[in-house]
């Protein structure tokens, strides 16, 4: 064997070893990190978490049912103000807009999908809470929704784009205007990657610490409407997390379990329902 | 409007039931009328001075080689073409004496159906595949009755009438495109448009495909764009040979492939080329 030969097999072995290493690493970081979470999270989780009130500091027990229930209600606030806009945006995009036009949405969608959080939070802090004059659900919601925006906009073009053109001159062979065609195969044929996204978009916003701290504030008690602070889980574990008491570390741990639980639901949720529909098949 | 109205098109007709008519005394009625078309897309044209009738309850055959303007011109019978953007058409398309680029493109297409190359059935379920057309214009009675219907005149009622709910995709690929065509049945179109129905079928399928053009021409009116000739000659009435995007030569089946007035048919049908 020559020397061009051994060196070439050495040079693929290396490659081979070492993609296969850092693919390993990817893997292991997410294990590690669930392990750590579920560990920590785990031993400190009890029912009283779900149904209890945050307790006082030095007062034993209690749990974080208000910020579950915030976090649902930002959640959903936000996916009902960001994701049409999104979703019918997207389509505009893939379906009715020129070339000159879709870049241009394209790339604000691009920036403002990499505006800092933190950024979006100020936004969302001089558009809704300086104006009511008040820390507000709906404030957290509008920051949280403002990030699900380009998301769900460039994947839901992303999507549609992928549906074959075959499919949409069959129904409007069949005489289907743009819209109905639109609406009756082609987002139907593409509706489970969107749907995908939208619940990545979630799963994504649903962590988000710094656009809350100052729209959504947080509450020690239950929040007492749309317009009132609202506590959340994200910043629930940041206020647990950096708080020089030990049962409160316990709670935080606790919380990023929860908090991991519910996207993990989510996901599940999303995948019974896709699993029941009728997939375009791969060409 | 009648055979005899279009321009510079003298057709002798010979059925494939070997009866004799000829040209002007045919006046065999048609359904459409394609006359001085010449088409674009941007700047480059396709198709030159297209003259052409579809006879009623007939089929007409498009032949020619690759990239002719064969199919251009099957899709600007119901103006797929305004798809493209850069498309452009000139001349004038007649069905039933009206013109098709002055009307409503939805109702156009309702009554002049297409199937394509490939099978493209919708991600639903044989039955919604079906009912699709149904549904979307709004045509009333009973819907289940209509799929039936359409699903017999496919001849692929029996193969499916057990499994109406199930994923069209579960479907080979021959069965797909018959569901194709009974979709595009369901709405009952004056005229069928084929674009090259068999070429992703194999020949057993493909057959069954041809057998069943053949009994729809009772129905409705039917154009198709094949390269094989075998299969023209199979299953056309009227054959049309386009080259290079102009009309070579158009007349009765039998005739153009026994004795083809133009010795560039002649060509093509014993293979010299294409």
């Amino acid at each position: 064997m020559s020397a061009r030969v051994k060196w070439r097999r050495f040079v693929s072995n290396f490659m081979l070893t070492l993609t296969g290493l850092c693919a390993l690493v990817c893997v292991s970081v997410l294990f590690l990190i669930l392990g750590y979470l579920v560990f920590n999270g785990g031993t400190s989780i009890n029912w009283a978490f779900f149904t209890q009130l945050p307790k006082p500091v030095g007062e034993a027990g209690g749990g974080m049912a208000n910020a579950i229930v915030g976090s649902a209600k930002l959640l959903l606030a936000a996916s009902l103000f960001g994701v049409p806009i999104g979703f019918l945006g997207g389509i505009y995009l893939a379906e009715f807009s020129g070339g000159a036009v879709a870049s241009v949405v394209r790339y604000a969608a691009d920036l403002l999908n990499g505006v800092p959080s933190i950024v979006i939070g100020i936004f969302a802090y001089s558009m809704v809470v300086l104006p009511f004059r008040h820390f507000s659900t709906f404030a957290g919601a509008f920051a949280l929704g403002l990030m699900m925006i380009p998301i769900t906009l460039r994947s839901t073009e992303e999507f549609l784009n992928g549906v074959p053109r075959y499919l949409r001159e069959g129904a409007m062979a069949l005489g289907a205007s743009k819209w109905k065609t639109i609406a009756s195969v082609v987002v139907p044929a593409a509706y489970r990657g969107i749907l995908t996204a939208i619940l990545l978009a979630l799963a994504r916003v649903a962590g988000e610490t710094a656009p809350l701290l100052f729209t959504a504030f947080g509450n020690r008690y239950w929040s007492q409407g749309w317009g009132q602070p609202t506590a959340s889980l994200p910043v629930m574990i940041f206020t647990y997390a950096v708080s020089p008491y030990e049962d409160w570390h316990r709670q935080a741990w606790a919380a990023g379990l929860v908090l991991l639980g519910l996207i993990l639901i989510i996901n599940i949720l999303a995948r019974t329902i896709l699993s029941r529909g009728i997939a375009v098949p791969r060409s | 409007m009648q055979a005899s109205s279009k321009p510079g098109l003298s057709v002798n007709i010979v059925t494939n039931t070997g009866s004799v008519i000829h040209g002007e005394a045919a006046a065999l009625a048609m359904r459409m009328t394609i006359s001085k078309v010449n088409f674009y897309y941007g700047s480059k044209q396709i198709l030159f001075d297209i003259n052409l009738g579809i006879a009623d309850k007939r089929v007409t055959a498009l032949i020619g080689p690759s990239g002719c303007g064969k199919s251009t011109l099957l899709r600007a019978l119901n103006r797929m073409h305004e798809t493209v953007h850069t498309s452009r058409l000139e001349g004038e398309i007649h069905l039933d004496g009206q013109n098709i680029l002055a009307q409503d493109v939805t109702t156009l297409r309702r009554r002049v159906g297409m199937v394509f190359q490939r099978p493209n059935p919708f991600p639903k379920s044989i039955f919604d595949n079906v009912a699709y057309g149904l549904r979307i214009n709004g045509i009333k009675g009973s819907t289940s009755e209509m799929v039936e219907k359409s699903l017999r005149r496919a001849a692929l009622w029996e193969e499916v009438k057990d499994h109406l709910h199930k994923s069209a995709y579960e479907l080979s690929g021959g069965q797909q495109q018959r569901l194709c065509i009974a979709r595009a049945l369901a709405v009952e179109p004056e005229v069928l448009l084929l674009d090259e129905p068999c070429s992703a079928l194999d020949p057993i399928s493909t057959a069954k495909i041809e057998e069943l053009l053949v009994e729809l021409k009772n129905l409705t009116t039917i154009a198709i764009v094949t390269h094989n000739m075998q299969q023209a000659a199979r299953v056309s009435d009227f054959t049309a040979f386009v080259l290079t995007g102009q009309m070579i030569e158009f007349s009765a089946t039998p005739q153009l492939f026994t004795t083809p007035s133009d010795p560039r048919t002649e060509a093509y049908i014993t293979g010299r080329f294409g």
